[in-house]
């Protein structure tokens, strides 16, 4: 994990709509370096999804990338390339994510086999970043299919195939949107340590300000596929700028029955 | 009255392991609890507890294994057809995952205008008006209501059902989870339309959720539940103060308002 600034540059995604181009997202740059953590927020709808996506190349079908590129290091790196080797992902619904017929060793052998790394030094990295993810058993669990795990374990495990990966960037797309906030609150302290411990440098996609002020260093606020706002957190509670970025910080606080400090 | 009760209600699945022993696992417990018309009640606790079982067994959906459900003053196992068409006008419920909850093959027009034609004998012009007046309510334009439930956001989606839930003009509606998904502006627009029902037509809501945050703001009654038990229920009055180890537990894991470095200063 030697990489030390990933930059997302110019990144634009269109759909065709009634027949006619509809930009969803619009001329993205985001940059994310080692050791912190990126919060990109914004309204359901807003292109934070679809922003990772094109990233990484998978957008999904009846969208396409008119522009953009991603680069590590200052190298341009051909976007498919990019995925588990250099970002590995975790998503809302890890469920989603695994096939119910395999076992988690079956998901983990595949994951690694595809980065090329040989099964006997994959199978140990795997119950080494099954441990690091918080779960015990590791051996146990590995013989596992996702129907007999509860969502925060498969998110954990999520977790554990990325940390597998040894991937130095991570994409979290609403991680712990579908947890129990007990379950979120390990979660997001799991992030953080691997954040401090391994200089992960994540990108937080979320829509809930209280993720953002629990774990996130820097914010970049998106509304109708653009960014609007960037600033380090504190500013960003503080000081917000832009009017979308005071009305979720308003909202927000709201919940706590704190009114905003912004004016 | 009660509008609804549950009378020490328990429930246990089977599981059916690999090598073919079937053990039964207990997921409700001597469950008691009521909600009563005009009420808000809080069902709070981790996931896996069984909220969304004890959610199920209210409207009917599954039967307990002992105790009782009861609607107004009837046991569910005694209504017959026209007491079940009552208790689904009278109790809708909203679940978690809203691609679950509807027909993939039918338009949002058609999603919101089943209840309101088979609970309701509403059809043509004025079940289409009332359509539209729901979307409206829940913020959705016209404009998606010809769309299928594939080409909506998750959010988007979510409001739909919330509007099928309102379409037969309930007295009680259970939330499951229900605006856990939405971002927080739609969370509280939710939430402010839901306690405009309960000021103007009295509606109760028993709002499932593992997110303190929203019981203090929405809720009169919090029940507690852990491992398939109701361990503790509370009034809320201002800011909530739990003496079971899951309530307090619960509490413990609320995300702050602001970054740890903000509140460490003072501000
Ligand atoms: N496959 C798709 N085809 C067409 N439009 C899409 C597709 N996926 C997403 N969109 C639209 O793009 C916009 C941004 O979506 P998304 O990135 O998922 O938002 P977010 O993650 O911020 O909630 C939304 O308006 C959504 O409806
Ligand atoms: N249909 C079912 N078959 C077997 N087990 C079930 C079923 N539904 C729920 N369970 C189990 O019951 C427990 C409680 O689940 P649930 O009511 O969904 O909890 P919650 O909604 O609080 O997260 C869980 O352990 C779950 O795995
Ligand atoms: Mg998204
Ligand atoms: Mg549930």
């Amino acid at each position: 994990m030697t990489s030390s600034t990933l930059a997302i540059e110019g990144i634009s995604v269109e759909t065709a709509r009634h027949g006619s181009p509809l930009v969803l997202v619009d001329n993205v740059s985001l940059i994310l370096g080692a050791g912190e953590v990126l919060a990109l927020v914004g309204a359901n709808g807003s292109g934070k999804s679809l922003t990772c996506a094109a990233s990484l190349d998978v957008l999904p079908p009846g969208t396409r990338m008119t522009s953009g590129s991603v680069s590590i290091d200052g190298s341009v790196l051909q976007r498919s390339m990019l995925r588990a080797r250099h970002i590995a992902t975790i998503m809302q619904n890890p469920r989603s994510a695994f096939n119910p017929v395999r076992t988690m060793q079956e998901h983990a052998r595949e994951t690694l086999s595809a980065l090329g790394i040989p099964k006997a030094e994959g199978d140990q990295r795997i119950l080494q970043a099954i441990r690091a993810s918080g779960l015990d058993e590791p051996e146990r669990l590995l013989r596992l299919h996702s129907f007999e795990m509860s969502g925060g374990m498969l998110q954990r495990m999520m977790i554990a195939l990325a940390l597998a990966t040894e991937a130095p960037f991570l994409f979290a797309d609403e991680p712990t949107t579908d947890l129990d906030l007990i379950v979120q609150r390990e979660i997001l302290d799991l992030l953080d340590h691997l954040k401090r411990e391994r200089r992960l440098g994540i990108l937080l996609v979320t829509h809930d300000m209280g993720v953002v002020a629990k774990l996130a260093d820097r914010v970049a606020v998106m509304d109708g596929g653009r960014i609007v706002e960037t600033a380090p957190v504190a500013d960003i509670f503080l000081a917000p700028r832009h009017v979308t970025t005071q009305r979720l910080v308003e909202a927000h606080l709201s919940l706590y029955n704190l009114s905003g400090v912004a004016a | 009255m009660n509008l609804l009760e549950a009378r020490g209600v328990s429930k246990a699945y089977r599981t059916f392991s690999l090598v073919g022993a079937t053990k039964a696992k207990p997921v409700l417990n001597d469950i008691s609890m009521q909600i009563a018309a005009g009420e808000t009640v809080a069902l709070l606790g981790r996931s896996g507890c069984g909220k969304s079982t004890l959610a199920r067994l209210l409207v009917g959906l599954e039967r307990p294994d002992g105790g009782d459900i009861l609607f107004g003053e009837r046991s569910l196992t005694s209504l017959d057809k026209a007491g079940w068409r009552n208790l689904r006008k009278t109790v809708q419920m909203v679940f978690q995952d809203p691609l679950g909850a509807v027909n993939a093959r039918s338009t949002v027009k058609d999603i919101i205008a089943e209840p309101l034609n088979y609970l309701c004998g509403l059809t043509g012009q004025a079940a289409a008006e009332r359509v539209r007046d729901l979307l409206s309510s829940v913020g959705l334009n016209w404009a998606e209501a010809n769309k299928f439930p594939h080409q909506l956001s998750g959010g988007q989606l979510q409001r739909v059902c919330i509007a099928r839930a309102l379409a037969p003009d309930p007295k009680l509606i259970i939330l499951d989870e229900a605006v856990s998904n939405l971002d927080l502006h739609l969370q509280i627009q939710m939430l402010d339309l839901f306690e405009e029902l309960r000021r103007t037509k009295n509606v109760s809501y028993l709002f499932v959720t593992h997110d303190l945050r929203l019981v203090e703001k929405f809720c009169v009654r919090v029940l507690v539940m852990d491992q398939g038990r109701i361990v503790e229920e509370t009034p809320v009055s201002g800011s909530l103060a739990f003496s079971s180890a899951e309530g307090r537990a619960l509490s413990a894991a609320v995300l702050p308002p602001m970054p740890r470095q903000l509140l460490a200063a003072g501000s």
